[in-house]
């Protein structure tokens, strides 16, 4: 195995240090999108279609325009002359993928409930919601296709020009006839079939846009609660013909993103429009309805899963198949969603032939797109439920078969049979460390006690263990995968006259606490105080450079560049020091902020002797620019591979169905840690997310296409109340992918949660023979599990 | 209508429409941007102020309800000495992370660590049933809020 060790001596990195980003969070200070102050703005509301499916016929917007307050109302035709292009999607992963023209404003026909139609503009939010009621569409509604398999028939075409509701069809099957042999000889055959239920992201601040236009000077200002300005700027510019250098996008304080602000959306594009049409200030705050119908869902696939096994239980092949739902339209990277996790379908276990098939079609729902996880917590549902199932079909336990399936760890970097190479990994650990968390033996005796005393209280044991491919990514990687941008990640570096040090990031944190983090690397690096470390980002006229944060690849992509530019200028703080020192740069030690003479401690000068001398440039190396400040873009040569095992344990309520989570156990291994604070967070909030897919999230949709749970008093976001402490631990197995030996771990809890807790659901039942429950395990899902399977009732 | 507030210790009155929601007033017409609002079903908590020293979804009253009260917003919490034992809490416990639902659960565990003389984690978090938060998974808010009503 190649671990790298890691590159830390400062003895900052690794320590729990409190965020710099909670005093302002904690007081009011921070300012959200919908805390701007911008004189003279005029608001926007969007009129959406009510149905599914409808062809908009005449508006008449007569009542709205005579509202007090309501300044215009345009339709989808007014404003059709304004863009480009539509909106973007820019990963179009087969050459014959279909793509209809995606407007920011409906044109003819609307294709899910809450597809904006029309736009009212107005001097207050009230006056432009008061204009919303006066705005009469005559709208003709058509048959709503909501199920993927009836999309898939294409009974109904949605697109008429598409001629299919069949938006691609994708395969991976490097070894076909090795896969039909392995299937063929199987002593085990084990078929099973999930469904990823839709999910709403529901970041607690919604979505918000403010345009501020500059109509003589030609420039434009673009605010959005955003994971993406550098992202949005180009794809801004290239819909509405905006140069792009007279743009500047600021994603200003964003409170959660989960995926669901990695787009380019229709309120960014109108609200910019309608400033230059009207030459001042145009905003927008996102209703949480409209978060939940018009923000990217989630998830939403149907997976069928195979593995062929010895008599043994030891793994000959994985196949798997989907049908995922695109929704009406194709979002920002919605198409290669599923590809993000085609590769994983085997999980962390030593398989040597694979197959995976995807098919994605359009629905009448609102659009899908990157959740948290994206492609990988479906993938990590598929095999580890599965693995569940061959455990019972070979008689071992659920331990066992895993650990007679992980990858052995003299054999990383690993080539998996889907063609990645996983860089590091040491699986064994993290499963015998959460048993001993959870006192498995202990908790599988309360189990049986239980069963024997005829308890209706059932307990189960779920295990999942995971790996997962984030850091996005190797630039060629994604080319291959047919994504329309790079995978690279900039910083800067700047040490300041008085050795204060600016940090410039292209990473756009959203809560995770980069300003903390990256602090702490540059401090550790150079032996300053984290405090005398700024970090700048989020802002294209600060940072211009970017590729912003999703995936978890802000630290193994943007850390790592900002890492190898201060160890660019402490080459060139070197260089001076040596000129300073009239010593070789070579005979030089560097520490604590302070270069020493090797063998020569008393000879020395500080880092701050160094910036000032650099800023004043009168007595320089030869040739030597002034200023200490290097910046570096850093593409990776691989993607990481984070992984760990989590244990869930619930208790079932055989006469109500309920289920409760009584005690979770986690131990992952996301390479060395800068904040160990920082990633127990992450997990934390990860878990829970993934728990609540599990449990209680759902997007329930009517056979018309109605979502039944459009706001947060139907759409359950788990309290505290519902949610418990869990026990956490960690191994570290450093990443060879970059210098820092770090992985991610943003996505990872979310990822590995919800198959452990269902494992544990239908473990609570199999007694019963029931083998699966469908997604959430509500007590009514559970109730009706168990009357099919003739439990009481 | 005018609508006048005693909001952080300071009588402040703004000219409003009677439907204007006590969050709105807050925020549009006062300028305390601190109370933050996360849904339309008084579900989610984010917009959480004391009125007359009790929680309240300030989405969930009229301005004009609360004329003549005392308000509390996340703004008035901590002083030239330093934050809120409550905001100092969250920070040493990691308690935030987008810190969008951060003000309004703040102020909701300072009205239930007074109302309540002997919390525990489980009344923690029953207490703060009302106020959503999609980032931390509640441990460490439960945590603070316990390291706080000691």
């Amino acid at each position: 195995m190649t671990d790298t060790i890691s590159p830390f001596v400062g003895g900052i990195v690794g320590t729990h240090r409190l965020r710099k980003e909670d005093p302002a969070l904690l007081t009011g200070e921070s300012k959200f999108i919908d805390d701007l102050h911008i004189p003279g703005a005029l608001w926007i509301a969007l009129v959406r279609s009510p149905y599914a499916h409808a062809r908009i016929g005449a508006i008449d917007a007569s009542a709205a325009l005579a509202t007090d307050g309501v300044v215009a109302v345009y339709t989808g035709a007014d404003l059709e002359g304004d863009w480009a292009g539509p909106l973007p999607c820019a990963w179009p992963v087969t050459d014959d993928m279909k793509n209809p023209p995606h407007l920011p404003l409906a044109v003819g026909k609307a294709n899910f409930a809450g597809d904006a139609v029309a736009v009212v503009v107005a001097t207050s939010r009230y006056a432009a919601a008061d204009g919303v009621e006066g705005v009469v569409v005559d709208y003709e509604p058509l048959e709503a296709v909501v199920d993927v398999r009836d999309a898939a028939s294409d009974r109904l075409v949605i697109h008429e020009d598409c001629g299919t509701n069949i938006v691609y069809d994708w395969e991976l099957t490097p070894d076909p006839d090795g896969v039909a042999a392995a299937f063929r000889d199987a002593v085990h055959h084990v078929t099973e079939t999930y469904v990823h239920q839709r999910l709403i992201p529901a970041p607690m601040e919604t979505r918000g846009v403010a345009v501020v236009p500059a109509p003589h000077n030609g420039d434009m200002t673009l605010y959005s609660s955003t994971q993406i300005p550098h992202v949005l700027k180009v794809m801004a510019a290239l819909t509405l013909g905006v140069p792009e250098h007279k743009l500047r996008v600021v994603a200003p304080s964003v409170g959660g993103g989960f995926g669901c602000k990695l787009n380019v959306y229709a309120e960014e594009l109108v609200c910019m429009t309608l400033a230059n049409r009207h030459g001042v200030p145009v905003r927008w705050t996102e209703t949480r309805t409209e978060a939940a119908t018009a923000t990217i869902q989630g998830r939403a696939q149907r997976q069928t899963i195979e593995l062929a096994a010895d008599a043994d239980g030891k793994l000959t092949g994985v196949r798997a198949t989907l049908l995922a739902d695109m929704g009406a339209y194709l979002q920002l990277v919605a198409p290669g969603v599923p590809l993000l996790g085609a590769f994983l379908y085997h999980g962390l276990y030593d398989v040597p032939v694979y197959s995976f098939t995807c098919r994605s079609v359009f629905t009448n729902l609102t659009p899908t797109d990157a959740y948290r996880g994206a492609g990988r917590p479906e993938a990590t549902y598929a095999i580890e439920r599965a693995m569940d199932a061959l455990a019972v079909a070979v008689g071992v336990g659920q331990d066992e078969i895993r650990s007679r399936n992980f990858i052995p760890t003299e054999k990383f970097p690993y080539d998996s049979p889907a063609g990645l190479i996983f860089d590091s990994g040491n699986y064994q650990p993290t499963l015998d460390r959460a048993k001993e968390l959870m006192d498995w033996d202990g908790r599988r005796a309360e189990q049986a006690e239980r069963r024997a005393a005829g308890s209706t209280m059932h307990l189960g044991l779920g295990i999942s263990s995971y790996v997962e491919m984030c850091g996005l990514a190797p630039s060629r990687t994604l080319a291959a995968l047919n994504y329309g941008a790079g995978g690279w990640e900039s910083a800067t570096v700047r040490i300041l006259p008085t050795c204060k040090v600016q940090v410039v990031t292209g990473a756009t944190p959203h809560g995770q606490g980069h300003e903390t983090c990256w602090s702490m690397i540059v401090a550790d690096q150079l032996g300053v105080d984290p405090d005398d470390v700024e970090v700048l980002h989020s802002d294209t006229a600060i940072s211009p450079l970017g590729m912003d944060t999703y995936g978890s690849r802000s630290l193994s992509v943007g850390g790592t560049a900002l890492w190898m530019a201060t160890e660019k200028v402490i080459h060139k703080a070197r260089a001076i020091a040596a000129h300073m020192l009239e010593a070789n740069a070579d005979d030089l030690d560097f520490a604590g902020g302070t270069f020493t003479v090797k063998g020569s401690p008393d000879k020395e000068v500080p880092l701050a002797a160094v910036a000032f001398g650099a800023f004043t440039a009168h007595d320089l190396p030869d040739g030597m620019e002034p200023n200490l400040e290097a910046q570096v873009t850093w593409d990776p040569g691989n993607f990481v591979f984070p992984f760990g095992t989590h244990i869930a344990v619930v208790e079932v309520d055989e006469e109500t169905g309920a289920v409760e989570l009584i005690d979770y156990a986690a131990v992952d291994d996301c390479g060395n840690q800068i904040n160990p604070m920082i990633v127990e967070g992450q997990l934390h909030g990860g878990i829970v997310q993934g728990v609540a897919q599990a449990l209680w999230e759902e997007a329930i949709y009517d056979a018309d296409g109605q979502l039944r749970s459009a706001n947060l008093a139907d759409y359950l976001v788990p309290s505290a109340a519902e949610c418990i402490d869990m026990k956490l631990d960690h191994t570290v197995t450093p990443s060879p992918t970059n210098p820092m030996g770090v992985k991610g771990v943003g996505e990872a809890g979310t990822i590995a949660s919800t198959p452990a807790v269902m494992n544990a659901v239908v473990d609570a039942l199999r007694p019963m023979g029931i083998t699966d429950v469908r997604m959430p395990a509500s007590p009514m899902t559970v109730r009706r599990a168990i009357e099919a399977a003739g439990g009481s009732s | 209508m005018e609508v006048s507030v005693t909001v952080n210790g300071t009588r402040r009155s703004a000219d409003v429409e009677p439907r204007t929601l006590l969050v709105h007033y807050l925020r549009d017409d006062l300028g305390l941007t601190g109370t933050n609002i996360g849904c339309d079903t008084s579900s989610c908590g984010a917009c959480t102020v004391l009125v007359d020293g009790r929680s309240a979804k300030s989405c969930t009253l009229l301005a004009a309800q609360v004329d003549g009260a005392e308000v509390t917003t996340i703004e008035g919490l901590a002083t030239a000495d330093g934050l809120h034992p409550m905001q100092q809490a969250f920070h040493e416990c990691h308690a935030l992370q987008c810190g969008y639902c951060t003000p309004g659960m703040v102020m909701a565990a300072i009205s239930l660590v007074d109302e309540y003389d002997d919390l525990d984690a489980a009344g923690v978090r029953v207490g703060l049933e009302g106020n959503l938060c999609r980032c931390t998974g509640y441990q460490n808010i439960v945590r603070a809020v316990l390291a706080a009503s000691e």
